[in-house]
């Protein structure tokens, strides 16, 4: 009651005292569900993750006296004969905010409490996951075995190409990975209906999850694959 | 109260997710530009559009109260500066590794010749 006092004065709060308010007085600061507190905090530490592997991507690179692989070309795909840069990756890209959308309706239906719309759209995220991770393992199979790319070399230039590439896109990977089955597992149980009491802000907590693996892929598009 | 959350009309979630396919296009499309400075903003230009609509709207950031958005958003400001740095580093590495790479291993000359017998 007391807090829905405060969010009525808001209106002639300017915005710097609601922060002073909502962060002092000990009481609770995030006025949302402790597990999506917990999800942004998460999400916080693995943005430094991966910042510190694209910084680093970035230092060795611009520190190589070796030419850089052009990825527009070892990435590309020929189809029917005619080389299509990029092709893979831009269909993962668009694979990826495919999955993005369907996850997005999912977290709408779940506080409709349309259970079966929910769970379908999130298993139908988790599918798209699991396509994706799939067009990886194909990506890393043509790499290694038709292009010579490895951790320490490859025959198209800068030795560190390989080693941040693997490590990058395979920590992605990682991720897209255990999203995967996190969506099935809670996408079962809200089918089951264990969340009927609850309430179904678990699926906007792994949706968070889910979009932010999409968010990560954004800038490993543009950064390593575009750049 | 299980029932509330973060409820919006299901439009805008197609109108964001419509911006994307055309974000991606659009970026995907870079590549077919020649590598200069215009290339490059480009490239950030779209990553920055898709990012900012992903949290804002799909994470629904845009709708969280301020104490979150700051406590979240706020920390990876600090980042640019481990980039920047890493970038001057970087730049620093490739000057040293051209100017010893291009010496010889073992240096000739007269002078130099004495330095490498000393060094022994």
């Amino acid at each position: 009651m007391a807090q829905e006092a405060v969010h009525a004065g808001d209106a002639q709060q300017p915005a710097w005292e609601t922060i002073v308010t909502d962060w002092s007085s000990d009481k609770q600061t995030f006025r949302v569900p402790w597990g999506k507190a917990m999800m942004w905090i998460f999400l916080l530490s693995d943005t430094f993750i991966f910042t510190c592997f694209l910084t680093g991507y970035m230092n060795v690179r611009m520190s190589t006296t070796v030419p850089w692989p052009n990825p527009s070309e070892v990435f590309g795909l020929d189809v029917f004969g005619v080389s299509v840069p990029l092709l893979l990756i831009g269909i993962m890209t668009f694979d990826l905010i495919t999955s993005s959308g369907t996850m997005a309706l999912a977290v709408n239906f779940g506080y409709r409490r349309d259970r079966g719309r929910a769970a379908a759209l999130m298993f139908l995220t988790a599918g798209f996951g699991a396509i994706f991770v799939g067009m990886q393992a194909f990506e890393w199979t043509k790499l290694i075995t038709q292009e010579g790319v490895r951790p320490w070399g490859n025959p198209m230039g800068a030795s560190q190409f390989g080693a941040t590439f693997f490590m990058i896109t395979g920590f992605h990977g990682l991720h897209v990975s255990a999203g995967v089955v996190y969506l099935s597992i809670v996408a079962m149980k809200v089918l089951r209906g264990d969340y009927e009491k609850k309430g179904y802000e678990i699926v906007e907590i792994a949706g968070l999850y889910w979009h932010f693996v999409d968010l990560v892929w954004v800038f490993i598009f543009a950064f390593f694959y575009l750049w | 109260m299980a029932a509330e959350g973060q409820q919006h009309p299901l439009k805008i979630y197609f109108v964001i997710w419509g911006l994307l396919f055309v974000f991606s296009a659009a970026s995907y499309f870079t590549d077919f530009l020649p590598h200069n400075a215009f290339r490059q903003g480009l490239i950030l230009l779209f990553m920055a559009l898709k990012a900012g609509f992903i949290v804002a709207i799909f994470m629904h950031m845009a709708w969280e109260r301020k104490a979150l958005i700051w406590a979240i958003l706020g920390p990876p400001v600090v980042l640019l500066v481990l980039i920047g740095l890493m970038a001057v580093e970087g730049d620093y590495t490739e000057l040293k590794r051209l100017d010893f790479f291009s010496k010889p291993l073992v240096p000739s000359g007269h002078e130099a010749g004495h330095e490498a017998e000393a060094a022994r």
